[in-house]
């Protein structure tokens, strides 16, 4: 399959623009917490789950969306909301706890809502799958052809919700796909140790559904198997189950002293970036130059820099405000 | 040979383990299972190095499939082991709280008490850091309002130890909540309350008893965990003042010691209760009642409570703090009470 140029370009560049937010949100997170760790500090405080290296699952499907339809994300959400196209500076004042965020500072990183671009994410592991089972209910009560997507991490599918949102979805043939993320790890357990199958593809056959197993980070085969999956779903053949293998660059959360995980390892995963691996193509394909692509990062660090200038010069809620919005 | 006893000054997470470690030592029935507790030690330390002792058949990393793996502390307890089950964030209850609700807490009663459930249920509690709605709640109403079930919310390292080494010998299931401030925990806030002499050898403490941490005579605060700290501290500031507070850390919240705090009462002849949960339906409503109807002629002036305004735990830092009581509520609260 050929992946127009306009494809690539808009994977690479959602690559980038995460990957840059999130270098940046480790600096962020960092200040207020040197010499001395301490989580609750600095700009930035609580737990930080950063995306490094995961970026080709979010653009490989999210590509193929459009406004309409929904996305729900984990505790690891900021690639899945770069690509869903949430508003980068109201996300990023969110994480900074002002009033200007998308939930004006009362959700943080682990809970942004963009019911612009019907986006949302959550803490509890696994809990978003229902949610987008109901959003890819209401798409076929309303007789659209939207469709749902579910990012979750290998962890959440051994997770009850994952089982019984993947039934009800099969059953009511629900335009549902969701996306495993399979970093190899659920904080320090490893796969191995918490999944009785190698991959969780297999675990399609469970629920009568597709499902597709994308090796080694691959960018190009997420856009192609995210193809078939949500053009199937959106002509009502029902759900999907990706997994595909990525990489985690960095801790859990930063912070995490990751005592579990050999040393050699994210080396190793550092020289096959995903993001190199979509911009050598274009450049081998004479599809782009290294001129172009300069003249990319260079617009996208402009933009991120913006973000970062919009929350950090952004107004604190005031204090009162913490009894407002428990009901609309 | 009291004088004997040998203590050390540990940490909150340190006298946990090593309660665990010295009731798994004497008893090999007992084993852990939970997310994260094996290679890693527990995400606040509450098992640290015990993988390493006892092997990864007795204390076992699970899937994150809380329902699966608290579920069958139930089916194995009933088989004569005596399991200990982490559910890492007492926010995660959600998940699995079928098991805890309609089994783990009601099989001995609808069992005419047949059937005994050793399961010591740990789980961290707590905010104040920023982890925002769902990594920030206390929960212990919604525990403690469930028949059928212990529940110890214990604050110091001395009582963290001997309350857990007391939870795995009970033959019933007790929830044993830890809060991760008090852990002692390198990334976390550093409290000299998460710091204390604990002894080595082996004690139990009583499940169902409240604790006068210090005395006083004009008021009594009753607090649990990170709000009898913030109260110890309050009673400094009120000291100021010339107001005598005593401070009742209740450790046990189901059941409550009513006890220790009518005997207070009828000391101070006044009550404030402070509690990081939620005020609907909580500690403070609860203490409040049973001071209501069975301490009512002692009290000089109504009963205040301090508690988290009944809204979601926010993430902004001003928000939380805003919502979370401390020493400085606790004290103009107290004030309120005995001037006004
Ligand atoms: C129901 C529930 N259980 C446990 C947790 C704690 N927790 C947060 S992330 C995580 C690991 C998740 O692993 P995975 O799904 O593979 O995603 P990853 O973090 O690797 O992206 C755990 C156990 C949680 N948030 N919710």
């Amino acid at each position: 399959m050929e992946i127009s140029k306009e494809h690539l370009l808009w994977m690479y560049e959602k690559m980038k623009m995460s990957r840059l937010f999130e270098e940046r949100m480790q600096a962020a997170y960092m200040e207020g917490k040197q010499p001395v760790f301490n989580i609750g500090s600095g700009p930035v405080p609580g737990e930080m789950h950063l995306s490094n290296g995961q970026e080709p699952a979010a653009v490989g499907i999210c590509v193929h969306l459009k406004k309409e339809d929904t996305v729900t994300a984990p505790h690891r959400p900021h690639h899945h909301a770069i690509a869903k196209n949430v508003d980068l500076n109201k996300m990023t004042a969110e994480i900074f706890g002002k009033k200007t965020g998308l939930g004006k500072g009362k959700g943080g990183h682990m809970h942004l809502f963009d019911p612009e671009v019907k986006f949302s994410c959550g803490g509890i592991v696994a809990a978003g799958i229902p949610h987008a089972v109901g959003a890819a209910l209401a798409a076929k009560k309303k007789g659209k052809d939207w469709v749902a997507v579910s990012f979750i991490g290998e962890g959440a599918a051994n997770a009850g919700a994952f089982h019984e949102s993947l039934n009800l979805a099969s059953l009511w043939h629900l335009p549902l796909i969701v996306v495993i993320e399979d970093n190899s790890w659920g904080i320090s357990v490893p796969k191995s140790e918490s999944t009785c199958v190698p991959s969780n593809d297999v675990r399609a056959a469970a629920y009568g559904i597709k499902g597709y197993l994308v090796k080694d980070n691959d960018p190009f085969e997420m856009y192609k198997v995210s193809k078939e999956a949500v053009e199937r779903a959106r002509k009502g053949g029902g759900p999907s189950i990706i997994e595909i293998e990525t990489y985690r660059f960095l801790g859990h959360f930063q912070g995490d002293p990751e005592l579990y995980r050999d040393k050699e390892e994210v080396p190793s995963l550092l020289k096959k970036d995903p993001i190199n691996r979509v911009m050598n193509f274009m450049i081998e394909k004479n599809l782009s130059s290294k001129i172009d692509f300069e003249k990319i990062d260079a617009r996208i660090a402009a933009e991120i820099n913006n973000a970062y200038q919009f929350a950090m010069e952004s107004e604190l809620p005031h204090p009162e405000e913490a009894l407002e919005d428990v009901f609309v | 040979m009291e004088t004997l006893t040998k203590t050390k000054k540990l940490t909150g997470s340190k006298a946990m383990t090593l309660a665990i470690e010295q009731e798994m030592e004497r008893d090999d029935k007992i084993f852990i299972m939970g997310e994260d507790v094996g290679t890693y030690g527990g995400i606040f330390g509450s098992s640290t190095g015990l993988k390493e002792k006892f092997g990864s058949d007795r204390v076992m990393d699970t899937p994150i499939s809380e329902t699966a793996f608290i579920g069958a502390a139930i089916g194995a307890a009933a088989e004569g082991f005596r399991p200990i089950v982490e559910l890492m964030f007492v926010d995660f209850h959600g998940v699995v709280m079928d098991q805890i609700y309609n089994h783990m807490a009601k099989i001995t009663y609808m069992s005419g008490g047949n059937v005994k459930l050793p399961i010591v249920l740990t789980t961290a509690v707590g905010g104040g850091y920023s982890d925002a709605a769902q990594h920030s709640q206390t929960l212990y109403a919604s525990f403690g309002h469930l028949p059928g079930l212990k529940v110890v919310a214990p604050t110091y390292p001395f009582d963290i130890k001997g309350l857990m080494a007391a939870a795995i010998r009970d033959d019933n299931p007790v929830v044993f909540m830890f809060h991760k401030t008090l852990q002692g925990l390198g990334w976390m806030d550093q409290i000299p309350a998460s710091f204390g002499p604990v002894p080595e050898e082996e004690y139990t403490l009583p499940l169902n008893k409240a604790k006068v941490v210090q005395e006083g005579s004009d008021i009594t605060i009753v607090g649990v965990q990170m709000m009898t700290v913030a109260a110890v501290k309050a009673a400094e500031i009120l000291d100021g003042s010339a107001i005598s507070a005593e401070i009742i850390d209740l450790i046990s919240v189901k059941p409550i010691d009513k006890e220790t705090i009518i005997n207070s009462v009828k000391k101070t002849g006044r009550l404030l209760i402070v509690d990081e949960d939620y005020m609907s339906y909580g500690i403070t409503a609860e203490v409040a009642a049973i001071v209501a109807s069975e301490g009512f002629a002692a009290l000089k002036a109504p009963i205040c409570r301090l508690a988290n305004p009944d809204v979601p735990i926010p993430y902004s830092r001003v928000l939380e703090q805003y919502v979370l009581p401390n020493s400085h509520k606790i004290a103009e609260a107290a004030k309120k009470v005995i001037y006004s």
